[in-house]
């Protein structure tokens, strides 16, 4: 817990300093690309050119003040923050539940019999999509199954969350929402699968060689009973913690996917202020995104504390 | 030193005889080879004119013919050859990067791992502060600041993938801190440097040579990701560059295929290369490990 805190105020302060310690001129940077008005400018220098340590101490007393405006939009980072919340929220929670359930289930069948067909096939697959970017294969299924090429039809729209015009707040308009969710969240999925599939392997043939399954099976109790009751669970342990701490990784695949896919989220909207550059806007969502991992990586420690009774004593 | 060198000699023998068997590591051995070879030959075959957008001879977006097989982009050049080039940038991006993260990730696990106290802690703890901060964003605002260029490219991504590297070299220190060689060195009275470079270096080397190689994977992938992002130099075709291209050009929505197919197998290739390279060293070095 302290050390979550202790982290999370040193992102606070290498927010504020990385973007102060740059020779030249800071206005240039924040302007880069842009006409501004006089006003604006004189506005601008004159928070500038308050002495550093003042401009830290009012960004440390409340790095999430309403009052931090984006350069590029002209309104409160963090209202626009907050409504691309819940977009990331939708697509990311369905892909990391689909993927951990499907890469799971692949890495049961596949570490229970390490070397068996399934697992040289399955393993090949998944070293296969681990290596891919996963905004290129969100690009390839946008080609195949919403422009249509290679003899099958587009039948997925191109882009966005919702159909214009269409009332998001009514079952109809839900399933334009899940129609529009398909692509980029098998895209995130086959992705994500890969590397829990992995995980979830390594995991349970690491759990085959220890003497309690030796000793569950010299009681004569059926192979699928050994699987299920005793090297499943205690193999699951890592995997689901792995899950929660790869955050990070999830987070690269949101930013890029939902650019691919013009999905309105935090990731597309980093990829507006990186456009700009829009720099209090990039600082706000590096310290969002910070945070939602350091918390995923205090939720993965928690589930150990309860889930695992050697860690407790 | 004469029988340290020979030491090491017979066991990269013994370490190269056993890789020899590994069927996986000679695919991804094989698999890299070819692209090294485009990567070196590149500016020999094809000449630099071929990258010039105002001597381009094919039309916008054409699909694969037979003067262009692999089609054209949208300002008519050939893909096959920005391909070729692309691949001697990306391949030249993700070493460099590679070297930064893996000298920075050594450097700091052996120290993390031979310092006791404070510096050892601060040391621990700078590491696990880059552990846990998304990689992505933390790119993205490096990258903002340093503004796209090739090289400042290779500094963010050596700068930010070096942590998962000084995790494992410290792990590796601490065990190897405990045995009794160090011991005796430090009862004759060996400074802190001679003990990490003459005794831990050498113990811990075929860990990083097995990390390097499955670096070089996460770093091209980092590579594609940056440049698509558009951090990279905009002028240099490597192959996220390429691929942001294609995006931002509208390949996508006209079904261009042959521009962003491509790019994206070459990817896969080479970090599938370095994985299973990576995977089978890992497993000759230290097959405890390996699974």
């Amino acid at each position: 817990m302290l050390r979550a805190v202790v982290t999370l105020v040193f992102v606070v302060i290498f927010n504020f300093f990385l973007f102060r310690m740059l020779p030249g001129d800071p206005i240039g940077l924040y302007t880069r690309g842009r006409n501004q008005d006089a006003e604006q400018l004189l506005e601008l220098r004159r928070a500038l050119n308050k002495p550093l340590l003042e401009q830290f101490l009012t960004y440390m007393r409340n790095p999430f003040d309403q009052a931090i405006d984006s350069t590029r939009f002209s309104r409160p980072v963090w209202e626009m923050i907050g409504e691309r919340v819940w977009p990331t929220i939708l697509l990311l929670g369905t892909a990391i539940l689909v993927a951990s359930i499907i890469g799971i289930w692949i890495g049961i069948r596949a570490g229970w019999k390490p070397g068996s067909r399934f697992d040289r096939m399955s393993t090949g697959v998944t070293l296969m999509l681990y290596s891919m970017p996963e905004f290129w294969l969100g690009m390839m299924l946008l080609i195949v199954f919403s422009v249509g090429a290679f003899g099958i039809p587009g039948f997925f729209p191109v882009g966005g969350m919702s159909t214009p015009g269409v009332d998001t707040s009514t079952p109809i308009g839900w399933l334009n929402v899940l129609w529009h969710l398909v692509l980029p969240c098998s895209t995130l999925i086959l992705i994500y699968l890969a590397d829990y599939a992995l995980v979830m392997r390594a995991s349970l043939i690491d759990e085959r060689k220890q003497e309690y399954l030796t000793l569950a099976r010299a009681k004569g109790l059926r192979d699928a009973v050994v699987r299920k009751r005793h090297a499943v669970p205690n193999a699951l342990l890592p995997t689901i913690t792995l899950i929660f701490l790869s955050l990070g990784f999830v987070v690269t695949g949101a930013i890029t996917v939902e650019t691919v896919f013009s999905w309105p989220g935090l990731g597309l909207l980093t990829y507006e202020a990186l456009r700009g550059p829009d720099i209090p806007l990039l600082q706000a969502i590096f310290l969002m995104f910070s945070i939602a991992v350091i918390v995923a990586n205090l939720i993965a420690e928690l589930l150990y504390v309860v889930f695992d009774p050697r860690v407790r004593s | 030193m004469s029988v340290a060198s020979q030491r090491r000699r017979m066991a990269f023998a013994r370490f190269s005889a056993g890789f020899r068997h590994d069927r996986a590591g000679m695919t991804g051995v094989a698999i890299l080879a070819v692209f090294v070879a485009t990567a070196i030959l590149a500016p020999i075959l094809i000449p630099e004119s071929a990258l010039d957008v105002t001597k381009a001879t094919g039309g916008r977006l054409e699909s694969p013919s037979w003067s262009n097989p692999l089609g054209t982009d949208e300002s008519g050049r050939s893909m096959l050859l920005l391909l070729a080039w692309g691949t001697r940038i990306s391949l030249t991006v993700g070493l460099a990067a590679t070297i930064i993260s893996v000298v920075i990730g050594t450097l700091f696990g052996i120290m993390a791992g031979h310092f006791r106290g404070l510096g050892g802690h601060a040391l621990v703890g700078v590491t696990d502060w880059f552990l846990v901060i998304p990689f992505l964003p933390l790119a993205i605002v490096l990258a903002t600041v340093l503004g796209p260029s090739t090289m400042n490219l290779i500094i963010v991504i050596g700068i930010t993938s070096w942590a998962g590297t000084a995790r494992l070299i410290r792990a590796q220190t601490l065990s190897i801190e405990g045995r009794p060689y160090l011991e005796r060195s430090r009862a004759l009275g060996a400074g802190n440097w001679h003990q990490m470079s003459r005794h831990v270096l050498p113990n811990v080397f075929p860990l990083v040579l097995a990390n390097t190689t499955l670096t070089v994977a996460i770093v091209i992938l980092s590579e594609t990701t940056l440049s698509f992002l558009g951090l990279g130099d905009p002028l240099a075709p490597s192959w996220g560059a390429l691929l942001d291209r294609a995006f931002s050009s509208g390949a996508v929505s006209s079904g261009a295929w042959w521009y962003v197919l491509p790019p994206g197998i070459c990817v896969v290739l080479v970090v599938l290369a370095f994985t299973l390279i990576g995977r089978a060293t890992e497993r000759i070095v230290d097959p405890g490990r390996a699974s």
